[in-house]
């Protein structure tokens, strides 16, 4: 009997070493280990055995048993594991054909800048106020210190509505009610952008409508340094450390001193090239020292209070940070334009 | 304000400073230098030459064949200009000279004869033929007698000349002459400045004999003095003062007008030289104008007068408009003989409007309408006489015969070194804010540490402390000002709670695919008409319209953004680029009033405008284009995020398809539409199938609410069950929806549309609509017998609402 096991466990793994499939395995675990298999025929016989031989030959049986169990299972494993990379092979993609799209959109590049900005005041404790576009005569010059007949008024010709409305030519009217709101009782600390109009012909470097931003600073003992530094941190953030300002005197009539500010060029670096037509130096904003008229008007006492204002143009700084030739680009649409904004930075 | 640095030489020493560094000086400390530009700066090799011999060239009729002598050489130059004459003095380029242009003259052959340079013309010199004497406009310059052969012909020309040009700020009128500039530089560079020559010998003859002054409106006219000279030769003004002119950009006309232009530039004060023989009369009378009263003014234009504007008469007729223009009938000519000559101030808003009205804006207005210094008129009027007495061998009557109630006086602004300190930010001490004034050439007085100041009457721009603090910071040099920060109590910035849901709002948009634009606000009076929401349509009475627009285009505040996006979308689609998906944020203008009179109520909406395909990249997919139910996707999408419940309803609008059209409402209130532009209105602007939205952002912002908090997550499992209802094709989708959603009851959680069918095993005219329901309850599992009785009470309510009959 023994012999006979071990002859069945010998042919039984021939049979697993030959089998190919996994269903050939199937049938071999059947034919050997199955009820009717001949290992279980052998087992019935037993008793035929001695008392001394049984757990011999049974023990003997098992161990034929296991052999075979583990071989199919080894077998079954290394099958299976082909069948699956067969399986993998067919579902084989190509990986270079494009991706589902996904529809993205995008900001407006002035939104891009003007965000930009917001957020450089707010982190200097800046708040952001918001007015009307269609303003009256009174906020838009005459609370700004430009009375009727001012020849400065000439500087910004107007689209008017009535005598007294008019669309607003810049965003200082928003100053002017902020401090008007507060009348003297606070400091005050905001920048305001918006949209703002004016009387020109649509060309590369002219638009009737643009966009600007405003920043006004009041409390007690401001200092023109002030100035100086704020608006050198901002330079330096949104442009970059290593450009240097430079300001020069200037002159609006809602702040004495008056000052333009310019940047250091990027591409010579003050030494003078073509993008800053030599003087290496590009102008950015025009702000100043709050005129006390303005400051009086608004229920300022100017000798206790001072501050500063300064107001730029977030297309002509689009214009100089990317290099954007016409400023109709801005108002067209044109989705070539829109989408080269749309880049994370 | 063009400044020609030969000139300025005159009064004050710049030798030691390059004409770049004095510009970028200048720039800093308070004027801006826009250009600097050099006359001649290639041109070389120009001398003065002396023709001995010009005779006719043997083989052509206009060409002249001349000896020249130029000092060293004598050339032989063959010269086509019809004014060459033998015994000038003329220009000659040598052969080897460069000429603008870089123009190179070389030794040539003409009609075979040899020709060894050229003779020049101001304007192959380099001088603009606007600014070229009318007398040598035609042909070569000719020299005065007295020029030496061989001589640079350029510098006699004054073509070595630096000009910078001043972009002057309204304030800084005292640098509109010679002597502000002088003053402005001598101030930088801490130079002394040399005035001009006044002082003249006079006949014993007096001016007050030949003439009287009368003014009528001492506001309008503080002073008017006028000065005579007899006895005048007029001619051409000396070279010299040609040169300068032309730098300034005034082009020379005779001795007595380019002196008195002369002195406007030198002095900042307008002059205006009269004919005395043809004045008509021996008074002077300054006077408001008569209504309709009319001049003919010396371009020969017969201007018409009103009571606003102030004239010069001879006591009948008006002689000149004051500080515009003089009248032709008065006008200096070759036969003057006795000049009249008007020193005056005329007040600046007088100016102002009689130049505007007439559309006159000359060198003199200018200066008028910015305020002339009122110790330099009467001063001006003798310069210009000592000129007249030197070039144009004039004789100078004694005094002047003059009105005169103008305030001459100093104005004094006091400060205290430490309040500029404080102000500035600075530690300046007292001893250099003296210098400061020092160099400025203002006059003070100092005591303990305030300083009173006499404003110079040359600086009608200083009033005030800060006046003099610009001053002081300026020639300090903004430069030298330390950066610091606000020392004030430190607040935290930040956006409102509303403009960071506008920040919120635009990302929303953004990821769900669309592009923000900005357009114009003004639009035309027909587009503004077009794509009004109806919730504006009600309040908007009429567009608010601008007085005097540029163009119709851009005549009308807008009441919707999109007839300008649709044009966004036209410019894009004209260019190839059809498949676009835009949204704006912006403001629209509402006026309750018929007429205008307060300002309109401005609106935040947000709308959009999507054209062409959404799903572009057709390999896998199939192509899907923007329609209705994408758009109100987005918007749903939306409202969602804003934790607000809209309700769509089929309405009609102008330029909207009158079937794809929905108003929205929140709550019973309108806010807004979606839908397709009429297919008229696509086809105008040549679009193809167009969806556009409007909302009312302002309201959203009202009455969203989000407080998020937290919400049990459910323990208990939810049952979904399908419904499939077939209702008459008319039936509202959503109509069905909100029967099943009341009539379901609490345990409805949600009902979605998954289906609609239409077609084969249906009735004609019959649609079905599929629904699956979502049934929940947060604490507890569901009975099979709740929802089905649920279920049988939503059959039983749309059959009722909507006759509609469960599909077999």
């Amino acid at each position: 009997m023994k012999e006979r096991l071990l002859e069945l466990q010998t042919e039984a793994l021939a049979k697993v070493e030959e089998a190919s499939t996994l269903k050939d395995l199937q049938d071999i675990r059947v034919a050997y280990l199955g009820k009717k298999g001949p290992i279980t025929e052998v087992l019935r016989g037993m008793g035929k055995l001695s008392k001394e031989e049984r757990p011999v030959i049974g023990e003997l049986a098992n161990k034929v048993r296991e052999a075979i169990a583990s071989e199919l299972d080894n077998k079954k494993e290394h099958l299976e594991a082909i069948e699956l990379e067969k399986k993998l092979e067919a579902e084989t993609i190509d990986v270079t054909l494009p991706g589902r799209p996904v529809q993205v959109g995008g900001p407006h590049l002035l939104t891009s800048i003007v965000e930009e900005i917001e957020d450089l005041f707010i982190g200097m404790g800046f708040e952001v106020r918001e007015g009307p576009e269609v303003e009256t005569d009174y906020y838009n010059f005459e609370a700004l210190n430009l009375p009727k007949d001012h020849p400065a008024r000439d500087m910004q010709d107007s689209f008017y509505i009535t005598e007294e409305l008019l669309m607003r030519t810049h965003t200082s009217p928003v100053q002017a009610r902020t401090m008007g709101e507060y009348q003297g009782s606070q400091p005050v600390k905001m920048i305001c952008p918006g949209k703002v109009y004016r009387r020109d012909t649509d060309d590369a470097t002219h638009s009737h409508q643009f966009t600007q931003v405003e920043g006004l600073y009041v409390d007690k003992d401001v200092r023109m340094s002030d100035l100086k530094g704020v608006l050198n941190r901002f330079a330096k953030q949104l442009f970059g450390e290593e450009r240097e300002i430079r300001l020069r005197p200037s002159f609006f009539p809602f702040t004495e001193p008056s000052v333009e500010m310019d940047i250091s060029c990027k591409v010579c670096h003050g030494h003078g090239c073509s993008v800053c037509k030599g003087t290496g130096w590009i102008e950015i904003l025009g702000g100043g020292m709050v005129h006390p008229r303005v400051l009086e008007m608004a229920g300022y006492d100017s000798n206790e209070y001072s501050g500063f204002a300064f107001g730029m143009g977030p297309e002509r700084i689009a214009m100089l940070k990317y290099g954007v030739d016409d400023i109709r680009h801005f108002y067209t649409n044109d989705v070539r334009f829109l989408t080269q904004y749309h880049k994370a930075k | 304000m063009f400044v020609s640095l030969n000139w300025l030489k005159n009064y004050i020493d710049i030798e030691n400073i390059s004409t770049e560094d004095l510009a970028e000086r200048i720039t800093k400390t308070g004027i801006e230098v826009e250009g600097i530009e050099y006359i001649a700066e290639q041109s070389t090799n120009v001398v003065v030459g002396y023709v001995k011999k010009c005779e006719q060239h043997p083989n052509a009729d206009k060409l002249n064949l001349c000896q020249v002598d130029v000092g060293d050489e004598e050339l032989q130059i063959i010269c086509g200009a019809p004014n060459i004459a033998q015994g000038q003095k003329v220009a000659v380029a040598k052969p080897g000279a460069v000429l603008p242009g870089n123009f190179k003259i070389k030794k040539a052959k003409l009609r075979g004869v040899e020709s060894n340079g050229m003779i020049c013309s101001l304007q192959e010199l380099g001088i603009e033929e606007k600014f070229v004497p009318k007398d040598v406009a035609e042909g070569i310059f000719v020299f005065p007698n007295d020029a030496e052969v061989g001589a640079d012909a350029l510098q006699l020309l004054n073509l070595d000349d630096a000009i910078i040009e001043l972009g002057l700020t309204p304030n800084r009128s005292d640098a509109l002459s010679m002597l502000g500039v002088a003053y402005e530089v001598a101030a930088i560079l801490d130079v002394p400045i040399r005035f001009p020559e006044e002082n003249v010998k006079t006949a014993e003859e007096q001016a007050v004999d030949y003439v009287s002054v009368k003014v009528e409106d001492s506001d309008a006219n503080p002073y008017y003095g006028a000065f005579v000279v007899k006895d005048i030769e007029i001619g051409p003004s000396p070279l010299w003062m040609r040169n300068y002119l032309i730098a300034a950009g005034i082009r020379p006309i005779n001795n007595v007008v380019d002196i008195t232009n002369y002195v406007l530039l030198e002095y900042g004060q307008p002059l205006h030289a009269f004919d005395f023989d043809k004045f008509g009369s021996k008074e002077i009378v300054v006077r408001r104008a008569q209504q309709d009263e009319k001049i003919q003014t010396l371009d020969d234009q017969e201007r018409t007068l009103s009571s606003e504007h102030l004239v010069i008469t001879n006591g009948q007729e008006p002689t000149a408009i004051a500080g515009v223009m003089g009248g032709a009938e008065s006008e200096v000519s070759e036969q003057t003989t006795t000049v009249l000559l008007e020193a005056a101030y005329f007040d600046p808003k007088v100016v102002r409007i009689g130049s505007k009205d007439h559309g006159l804006r000359s060198e003199s207005s200018i200066r008028f309408e910015k305020g002339v210094d009122p110790n330099r008129v009467k001063s001006a009027g003798m310069r210009a006489c000592q000129l007249l007495s030197q070039y144009a061998n004039g004789t100078v009557l004694s005094g002047v015969a003059e009105f005169d109630e103008l305030d001459k006086e100093e104005k004094t602004v006091e400060f205290s070194s430490s309040r500029i300190n404080a102000r500035l930010g600075t530690a300046i001490s007292n001893d250099e804010m003296a210098d400061i004034l020092r160099k400025l050439n203002i006059n003070y007085k100092l005591n303990g540490d305030t300083f009173t100041v006499h404003v110079p009457t040359r600086r009608q721009d200083i009033t005030i402390f800060e006046d003099m603090l610009e001053e002081i910071a300026r020639i300090y040099g903004y430069d030298n000002l330390p950066y610091t920060l606000p020392q004030g109590a430190s607040q935290a910035g930040g956006l409102t709670d509303l403009q960071q849901l506008k920040r919120d709002i635009k990302q929303y948009f953004e990821s769900a695919g669309l592009m923000e634009s900005i357009t114009y606000s003004l639009t035309s009076q027909a587009r503004s008409q077009l794509l009004v929401s109806p919730e504006v349509k009600e309040k908007a009475v009429t567009p608010v319209a601008l007085s005097m627009p540029m163009s119709e285009e851009h005549s009308t505040l807008r009441l919707s953004m999109l007839p300008e996006l649709l044009d966004s979308l036209a410019y894009n689609t004209a260019r190839k680029q059809s498949n676009l998906a835009y949204y704006e944020l912006g403001t629209i203008f509402l006026s309750e009033q018929e007429q205008v009179t307060k300002q309109p109520e401005e609106k935040l909406r947000a709308a959009g405008a999507l054209t062409g395909d959404w799903i572009t990249h057709p390999w896998q997919q199939e192509k899907r284009q923007v329609d209705f139910y994408l758009v109100k996707g987005i918007l749903q999408g939306l409202f969602e995020t804003l934790n607000v419940t809209a309700e769509y309803k089929q309405t009609k609008i102008d330029g909207m398809h009158p079937g794809r059209t929905a108003q929205i409402l929140v709550g019973g209130t309108s806010i807004g539409f979606l839908g397709q532009v009429h297919p008229k209105l696509q086809k105008d602007f040549d679009l193809k199938d167009t969806y556009v939205f409007d909302l009312d952002l302002d309201y959203l912002f009202e009455i969203h609410k989000n407080e998020p908090s937290f919400a049990k997550i459910p323990r208990y499992p939810s049952v979904s069950r399908d419904i499939a209802l077939v209702v008459e094709e008319a039936v509202h989708a959503g109509d069905v929806q909100a029967t099943i959603q009341q009539a379901g009851g609490e345990l409805v959680k949600d009902v979605q549309v998954f289906d609609v069918y239409q077609g084969e095993h249906l009735e004609d005219g019959k649609k079905s609509i599929a629904f699956n329901l979502l049934y929940l309850d947060p604490e507890r599992t569901l009975k099979d017998e709740e929802v089905e009785e649920s279920y049988q009470a939503i059959l039983y309510a749309v059959k009722d609402a909507h006759d509609a009959e469960l599909r077999g």
